[in-house]
């Protein structure tokens, strides 16, 4: 198919992966209301990008040492009552931005394509990150065939979890990791400022199509597929940013869906 | 205070170990204690009230019994592996989350509950239905499409059992965000119930019910309490009607203020009138304080530390 780059085929599988991932990690991070905490840990990303630049080594490494390092600290400082969530959260996600900014700032002559991290860019994706995805997808899976109980019964309610014998601190810890570990690997292909629209869109859209929480979830992952599929396609056809494509696909699901009553 | 049915009591606690016991429980968050000092234990099959005024420290020794907060200092002793049944004051259910009020109870199924014989039979009969080439892969398909839920008769048949019993059954396919708040409470109390508990440890469970409502709910607890065999533990913030049948009532400000039994409203000729018809299940407590540094007034706002045992406060005609 010499009509079809390979570098398009990369991207469909990476995006595929990464649809496939985002969408279960997606469903929990609506339900919850965390959907700052993703952005967070996206703002960090581009830290970890500005390390990796500054140490000279592979930057998918820094961006996921920097991205679990920040999760880890948003996970035990949540439990520090002096500050609220939402302000705790307000202060990394800038504070680690700005600091992700100044390092790239401070380093002469690295011209870096910012935008690139900003918005994505499906042809930096290497057949090492297509490993990361799946390995990734693996641990999800296997987290959620664990899990998935104990995660809904802490999205009801922590305390009764606790008291009905769930390791909510633990089970959270991990939850969090494994979100760190998918914004850091998306982060190349939708971009810094728009991994949380690929964690939310699709699993706001499902809500209206599902009455059960399993129902949200293997919808979400249909629509969210369906999201990079088009998005990639109109990327590839009309010349467009991957990463706005994939999200604007989503968010005319979402708008199509919004119509339709809740079950 | 010696009541009818105190000499009894004391003779069966003394045999049985206690289910959950806390000692010298101190907690202080900086400069401020919320609790001093205070000891308490619950025995299999005993109800134990625990009231008090707003701030006194009643969410934070519930708290600590359930391992949601360690103590500043003091020992909590839970019996091993007890298993406890809760029933949280009220819950916040995102609207996001499609849940409906069946899979919510099912959700407080243990998930290693032993099948019984029944669960066992319903198990062959799923197996029979599936596809032959399915077969080896029932059990992951089970566990990946319905993610663990608790399918099985036995647990079935308990919870319509017990929605039956608290009048839920109509509501069971209802969203779990769409129901009222009384409606939550009773799934709250159904949701415990489920788990077979141990102790059942019950937060204002009667929060905003009326008094028929709250007599029905306390003669229902008293009947859990006999079916199950397990210890309860309530908390309310209502310092002057308890439950009937409480074994012990204990009258929390930062420190035990003062304990003992609820007087039956039959004996108050004040009350009697008050709660004609619905008498049956609910009861007084007398406060007698036996030092003075306790600084609240239980509910009447205007009186002196010195006077003698309040006769039941004549506002509450109005608030009951």
């Amino acid at each position: 198919m010499a009509w079809f780059p390979e570098f398009m085929t990369l991207a469909l599988l990476g995006g595929l992966g990464l649809a496939l991932i985002a969408a279960p990690l997606g469903v929990f991070v609506v339900w919850q209301r965390q959907s700052y905490f993703g952005a967070t840990l996206a703002h960090s990303a581009l830290l970890g990008v500005s390390i990796g630049l500054f140490l000279e080594t592979n930057l998918t490494l820094t961006v996921v040492a920097v991205s679990l390092l920040i999760a880890w600290a948003i996970f035990q400082l949540s439990h520090y009552q002096q500050l609220s969530s939402d302000t705790l959260l307000g202060i990394l996600a800038h504070s680690s931005l700005a600091f992700g900014l100044i390092i790239i700032s401070l380093q002469e002559g690295v011209q870096i394509d910012l935008m690139s991290y900003l918005f994505g860019d499906v042809l930096s994706i290497t057949h090492a990150d297509l490993g990361l995805i799946v390995f990734i997808g693996l641990l999800i899976f296997l987290f959620y065939r664990r899990h998935w109980q104990d995660l809904l019964n802490i999205t009801l309610n922590p305390e009764l979890a606790h008291v009905e014998g769930v390791a909510v601190k633990k089970v959270q810890l991990q939850f969090i990791l494994l979100l760190a570990l998918m914004i850091a690997l998306s982060m190349k292909i939708v971009g810094v400022l728009l991994v949380t629209s690929l964690l939310i869109i699709p699993a706001a859209a499902a809500r209206r199509l599902s009455n059960t929480p399993e129902k949200m979830l293997w919808i979400s992952m249909i629509l969210a597929v369906l999201s990079v599929l088009f998005g990639l396609a109109l990327s590839y056809f009309a010349d467009l940013p991957t990463g706005p494509a994939i999200v604007v696909v989503a968010t005319v699901f979402f708008l199509l869906l919004l119509s339709k009553k809740v079950p | 205070m010696m009541h009818y049915n105190g000499a009894r009591r004391q003779e069966s606690l003394t045999v049985s170990t206690p289910l959950i016991e806390a000692i010298n429980i101190t907690q202080t968050f900086g400069d401020k204690t919320v609790l001093d000092n205070v000891s308490i234990r619950i025995h299999p099959k005993e109800i134990v009230t625990l009231i008090g005024p707003n701030g006194a420290g009643k969410s934070t020794l519930l708290k600590i019994l359930l391992g949601l907060v360690s103590p500043t200092s003091g020992t909590v002793h839970t019996q091993k592996a007890l298993n406890i049944g809760f029933m949280p004051q009220k819950i916040q259910i995102d609207a996001t989350l499609p849940m409906s009020v069946k899979r919510f109870l099912k959700l407080g199924f243990k998930p290693n509950q032993a099948p019984s014989a029944s669960q066992n039979t319903v198990k062959k009969t799923t197996k029979k239905n599936l596809p032959p080439l399915l077969k080896p892969w029932q059990q992951w398909l089970k566990r990946l499409f319905l993610a663990g839920a608790a399918n099985n008769m036995g647990d079935n048949q308990r919870l319509h059992h017990i929605a039956n019993e608290l009048n839920i059954s109509a509501l069971l396919d209802h969203p779990i965000q769409q129901v009222s708040g009384g409606e939550m409470q009773r799934i709250l109390l159904a949701r415990a119930l489920m788990r077979e508990p141990e102790l059942l440890v019950l937060d204002e469970p009667v929060q905003g019910v009326d008094l028929k409502g709250q007599a029905e709910l306390y003669q229902y607890i008293n009947h859990i309490r006999h079916q199950y065999g397990c210890g309860i533990l309530m908390v309310s913030h209502d310092l002057h009607v308890v439950m009937q049948h409480t074994d012990q009532v204990l009258c929390l400000n930062q420190h035990i203020c003062c304990s003992g039994h609820p007087k039956s409203v039959s004996e108050s000729p004040e009350f009697q009138t008050l709660f004609a018809d619905s008498q049956e299940g609910i009861a007084l407590y007398e406060h007698h304080h036996d030092h003075s540094n306790c600084e609240h007034t239980h509910g009447q706002p205007n009186e002196s530390k010195k006077s003698p045992p309040p006769s039941p406060p004549s506002h509450n005609k109005e608030e009951l």
